[in-house]
């Protein structure tokens, strides 16, 4: 890993910081260099999860490895950095181990498009009950700025050095061929727009994906010549077009060309675990284990009213409220509990 | 000490080949999570878990490849379940990143390699024992891990219980390595009462949240695990990490924890190892194997003392961490070992190191696809008793 980084100068680590509760201050200074854009894509998701209410212990993030995958070690929450490209299925066996977990992946476009792309088309098409957050800066920032899938037009990278010329993914529309439940994309600028985008990601049902275009100053930018981060993260604001429900198949990114934002996918699709649940309960009824418990869920969701039930839960750091991990909350029968 | 699970136990007299026998240890020790992929000639293991686990308690997903399923069974092994996936040859090498996670983040887990003939694609439906060495190396950097080698279904059973214990005490992935002879065989296999199986729980912390440090240790090396949203709010990484499990770049803390990750095994070899001898005593010659060529050398060793050759048996059911002092100490009393395996020669040179010249070391090689003959191992006893 080339590690060309330039760090905080340490009086900023006497500051406190507003997001604080969530973040491990006894880590910095961070990695990242100045005015790389994933740091306010994490200020939004800190700040997104503070508004879901969801309980800070009921929340894992897994990532990957990159700059990116970095994130999961600044946040104060059950945290896995693991192997470049297999946050995903780490996220998935963490989820159907323990259903209560709100279990999120944060990592980069190379980690979860490239070598991870397969466990991410299967997550959709699955709808695994995770929230995936990718930083899309175009390059594979860590390893020195090389070409990523996400790499647009004729960029020049590393291994570019004359242009780059494969076409790039469109991430969202690649999301939401596989059956995503939820895709929006904004740029690290949008601030107030992203932060109500990982709220929704986080509180909705099923699998949820958000596109963070942000910059990498140190070798995206410098290396195209496209000044430093705060301009290209400017540039990045400027370009784009918020159209919501924009038809994905045309919101592909050019070259410093104009970037479709917006909410484009936001449809209600069976989860695994439910189509799991069902199936198994229609074909094995009380034999099933989950049986009691799975007709108690029915009946609960037919009597509420919301369909988020995590919103009245309460945010308290402190509380002891994951005791029961694995045990569904309480509503339990002996053999789920074996399952903890 | 726990004890087995009622809900989860088949006890009684069954008639299963190995792979099924293997499920069905691992629901006798209580695993309720299975990430796995098909690959002859191991998907029976899975075939049955998928059919008997949403009546004992867990869940069992195929996955799109041997990366996922090793690495979802890790993160579910974080989440709380006792966790296992199962594979043959190629998907053994697919996984061989994510294993090195597993020993880097001492995740409790079980491997079953249901080895087939390689390299390759190979004989996807022929016997083969040629990845003992990648069991052992096959992720880069420096570990130790623990395998198994059962010789029937019988004990595809009872090692596969043996695994999940080793898992959780010495919080590490351990490996099955059955091969397709004992995966496709079908035997009596008897399960035990539920109360007579004792399980190896898992070592968690009893420290409050704030206070939890994943890989603080104690005299015996192993950390203390705690699963994710219990309130510890606690950081792992598979970078180079400290006792917090934050990630140091330096020499120091390298040295640290790889010793560790080793020691942790190395320093209980005597503990872990199974093995099972027989006429050592007074032999000359020892036959060393495992798997299902200790049945076939059983056969050429009963011939040879029939001809009144002084020659004893020694079986592996521990083939890593290699019982090294104890070959060692057999190395200055016998004459020769001969180490018959479905290989070109591996485990073999484990055995030659450890012998070091105190005893000859002759390897009787079989290139997979079948067993060897009997009568191949009987002459090579000859050979080495005259
Ligand atoms: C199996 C494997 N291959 C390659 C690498 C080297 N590597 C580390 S991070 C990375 C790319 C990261 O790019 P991205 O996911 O876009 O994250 P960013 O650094 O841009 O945030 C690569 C190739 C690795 N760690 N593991
Ligand atoms: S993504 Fe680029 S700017 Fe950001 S930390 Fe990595 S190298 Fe630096
Ligand atoms: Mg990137």
């Amino acid at each position: 890993m080339t590690q060309t980084k330039t760090t905080q100068p340490g009086s900023e680590q006497e500051l406190k910081h507003p997001q604080d509760h969530l973040l491990r201050s006894d880590r910095l200074p961070h990695i990242w260099c100045a005015t790389c854009g994933i740091g306010t894509v994490l200020k939004c998701f800190i700040e997104a999860i503070d508004r879901s209410k969801i309980p800070y212990d009921d929340i894992a993030i897994v990532s990957g490895i990159g700059c990116t995958g970095r994130v999961a070690g600044y946040v104060k929450l059950d945290s896995y950095h693991t192997t470049h490209g297999r946050a995903i299925p780490f996220a998935t066996g963490l989820k159907l181990a323990n259903r209560r977990l709100k279990v999120v992946v944060f990592s980069g476009d190379g980690d979860l498009s490239a070598i991870g792309g397969n466990h991410l088309i299967h997550a959709a098409r699955r709808n695994m009950d995770i929230t995936v957050v990718c930083v899309n800066n175009f390059i594979y920032g860590m390893t020195g700025g090389q070409a990523a899938p996400t790499t647009p037009g004729t960029a020049v990278t590393s291994t570019t050095p004359w242009g780059a010329f494969e076409p790039a993914f469109n991430l969202p529309q690649l999301l939401e061929a596989c059956g995503a439940s939820y895709v929006a994309r904004w740029t690290s600028l949008h601030v107030r727009r992203l932060t109500k985008s990982f709220t929704e990601a986080l509180l909705k049902k099923g699998f949820s994906f958000v596109e963070a275009i942000a910059p990498c100053s140190t070798l995206y930018a410098r290396r195209n010549r496209l000044g430093s981060g705060y301009d290209l993260m400017k540039f990045y604001h400027d370009h784009s077009e918020i159209r919501h429900g924009a038809d994905v198949n045309e919101v592909d990114i050019g070259f410093q060309d104009k970037i479709t934002v917006g909410k484009f996918i936001d449809r209600d699709r069976p989860t695994w675990l439910e189509l799991n649940d069902q199936q198994h309960e229609a074909t094995l009824g009380e034999k099933y284990y989950r049986h009691a418990e799975t007709i108690a869920a029915a009946a609960e969701a037919d009597a509420a009213a919301p369909p988020t039930g995590t919103a009245e839960k309460t945010q308290d750091g402190g509380k002891d409220s994951g005791k029961d991990g694995g045990k569904n909350g309480g509503k339990d029968d002996s053999k789920e509990g074996s399952h903890a | 000490m726990a004890r087995a699970d009622p809900g989860h136990v088949l006890t009684g007299s069954h008639y299963l080949d190995g792979d099924h026998a293997c499920t069905e240890g691992a629901l006798s020790a209580g695993c309720n999570f299975i990430a796995g992929y098909p690959i002859t000639p191991s998907t029976e293991v899975v075939e049955r878990f998928a059919r008997r686990i949403p009546t004992v308690g867990g869940t069992f997903i195929q996955m799109e490849d041997e990366i996922a399923s090793i690495t979802a069974i890790l993160g579910a092994a974080w989440g709380g379940a006792k966790v296992m996936t199962v594979t043959s040859g190629p998907g053994f090498s697919l996984m061989m990143e994510n294993i090195g996670l597993g020993a880097m983040l001492e995740t409790p887990c079980v491997i079953v390699n249901v080895q087939r003939g390689g390299p390759s694609t190979g004989l996807p439906t022929m016997v083969g024992q040629a990845d003992i060495m990648q069991a052992r190396w096959g992720s880069h950097g420096d570990y130790e891990i623990i395998a198994l080698a059962p010789q029937s279904p019988q004990e595809a059973y009872t090692l596969t219980i043996e695994a999940f214990n080793l898992a959780e005490k010495y919080r590490t992935p351990v490996m099955v390595m059955l091969d397709e002879c004992i995966g496709h065989m079908t035997e009596k296999v008897v399960i035990p009462e539920a109360d007579s199986i004792e399980l190896t729980e898992r070592r968690k912390t009893d420290k409050p949240p704030g206070e939890y440090l994943p890989f603080a240790v104690g005299e015996d090396m192993i950390p203390d695990m705690a699963h994710a949203g219990e309130g510890h709010r606690y950081h792992i990484t598979s970078l180079t990490h400290d006792e917090q499990g934050y990630p140091v770049m330096s020499a120091e803390v390298q040295d640290k924890l790889v010793r560790r990750l080793c020691d942790k095994i190395r320093n209980n070899t005597d503990e872990i190892v199974m093995l099972e001898e027989d006429g050592l005593d007074d032999a000359d010659v020892v036959v060393l194997s495992y798997g299902i060529t200790s049945r076939v050398a059983r056969a050429a060793v009963d011939d040879a003392r029939e001809k009144g050759l002084k020659v004893g048996r020694l079986r592996l059911l521990t083939v890593w961490p290699f019982p090294e002092r104890y070959i060692r100490e057999l190395a200055e009393r016998v004459k020769a070992f001969v180490v018959p395996e479905i290989n070109y020669g591996q485990l073999v040179l484990e055995v030659e190191r450890c012998a070091a010249g105190r005893a000859q070391t002759i390897l009787l090689p079989h290139m997979g696809g079948d067993v060897h003959d009997p009568a191949v191992i009987l002459q090579a006893i000859e050979e080495a008793a005259s």
